[in-house]
């Protein structure tokens, strides 16, 4: 990476302009070129220091519920838990974590009904308790790379 | 009410046409001089109307951002920890806004307490190059509260259990 990478990096992370020439207003700003700009893109994608360009949508207003589950289960049970959980296709990602609490779990469902239907499961199946975490509000982030 | 708070109802349904642009949009825009034409191409639409309902979809948090997303860990950003706090309940949402400003927070979310088992209301995700660097954050975090939070700890994930990227359709 090189100085226009890192500045391309620290000013595109967001507020890329919905416009007809959105690569030639940003390439502007930056004073470079947009071909210039489309080629550094797509190199950061091809050589995996960006991982995506374009929109980030808030998953929650595309339909559907979410919520954040722990669950504490003793390091013999650990792995059997773990697999059990992990089947489920309704969970998202699977965390191990350094605490007592020690798995932790996104669940995407099609419906708030399915979450609660799915952790009933997973707590039968498992013999655990499922903490039941939902996000109650939202903070604003201003949480960027800088480089 | 913050910036990336949304007023679209949750319970709304989308329209039609925004519904094909996430779709069209999910895995990325086209890299080329007029990647909204494109969109518009190929759902049949014209081009300012793909425009003025992604700015509608910004407006109102459908769409956080557009932009670039960096792979952390190539930028050597490796370490992360979820930090937990148990804030007072009258200071969560000053805390929240607060400590979400910090640009090594990349989320910030207020959870339900669970008596006995969980006392922490506050969580938020810190990144760094290293442990430690994460650490000297947490710290910084824990000052800010001060005494607003009565506990706080650090949970470092140890291992990806399962990770599947969320797909809409």
């Amino acid at each position: 990476m090189d100085e226009l990478d890192a500045r391309i990096v620290n000013a595109i992370q967001g507020g890329f302009p919905v416009t007809e020439r959105p690569f030639l207003d940003a390439a502007r700003a930056l004073h470079t070129t947009e071909d210039e700009l489309l080629l550094r893109l797509k190199n950061m994608l091809d050589d995996g220091v960006a991982t995506r360009f374009g929109p980030l949508f808030n998953a929650e207003h595309m339909g559907g519920a979410f919520t954040l589950c722990a669950m504490s289960v003793p390091p013999d049970d650990f792995d059997d838990v773990v697999e059990q959980i992990n089947a489920h296709p309704q969970v998202a990602h699977n965390y191990e974590r350094e605490h007592t609490m020690n798995i932790w779990f996104v669940l995407a469902t099609e419906t708030p009904e399915e979450i609660d239907s799915t952790i009933a499961e997973i707590e039968e199946e498992t013999g655990y308790v499922v903490h039941n975490l939902p996000k109650s509000k939202e903070y604003c982030v201003g949480f960027r790379v800088n480089l | 009410m913050s910036a990336c708070e949304s007023t679209f109802p949750p319970s709304s349904s989308m329209s039609e046409l925004d519904r094909a642009i996430v779709l069209a949009t999910q895995a990325g825009l086209a890299l080329e001089p007029r990647p909204y034409h494109r969109i518009a191409d190929e759902l049949g639409v014209d081009p300012e109307l793909v425009m003025v309902r992604m700015r509608k979809m910004l407006e109102d948090g459908r769409i956080r951002r557009i932009g670039l997303v960096p792979n952390h860990y190539r930028l050597g950003c490796t370490a992360n920890g979820m930090a937990v706090w148990d804030v007072a309940d009258p200071y969560v949402d000053q805390a929240g806004e607060q400590i979400a400003a910090l640009d090594f927070v990349s989320h910030c979310y207020q959870r339900p307490r669970l008596p006995p088992a969980w006392r922490y209301n506050l969580f938020t995700m810190v990144h760094g190059k290293n442990r430690y660097e994460v650490r000297k954050s947490v710290a910084r975090i824990a000052r800010i509260l001060g005494d607003r939070c009565s506990a706080h700890e650090v949970l470092f994930s140890t291992r990806i259990l399962k990770k599947t990227g969320l797909r809409f359709g």
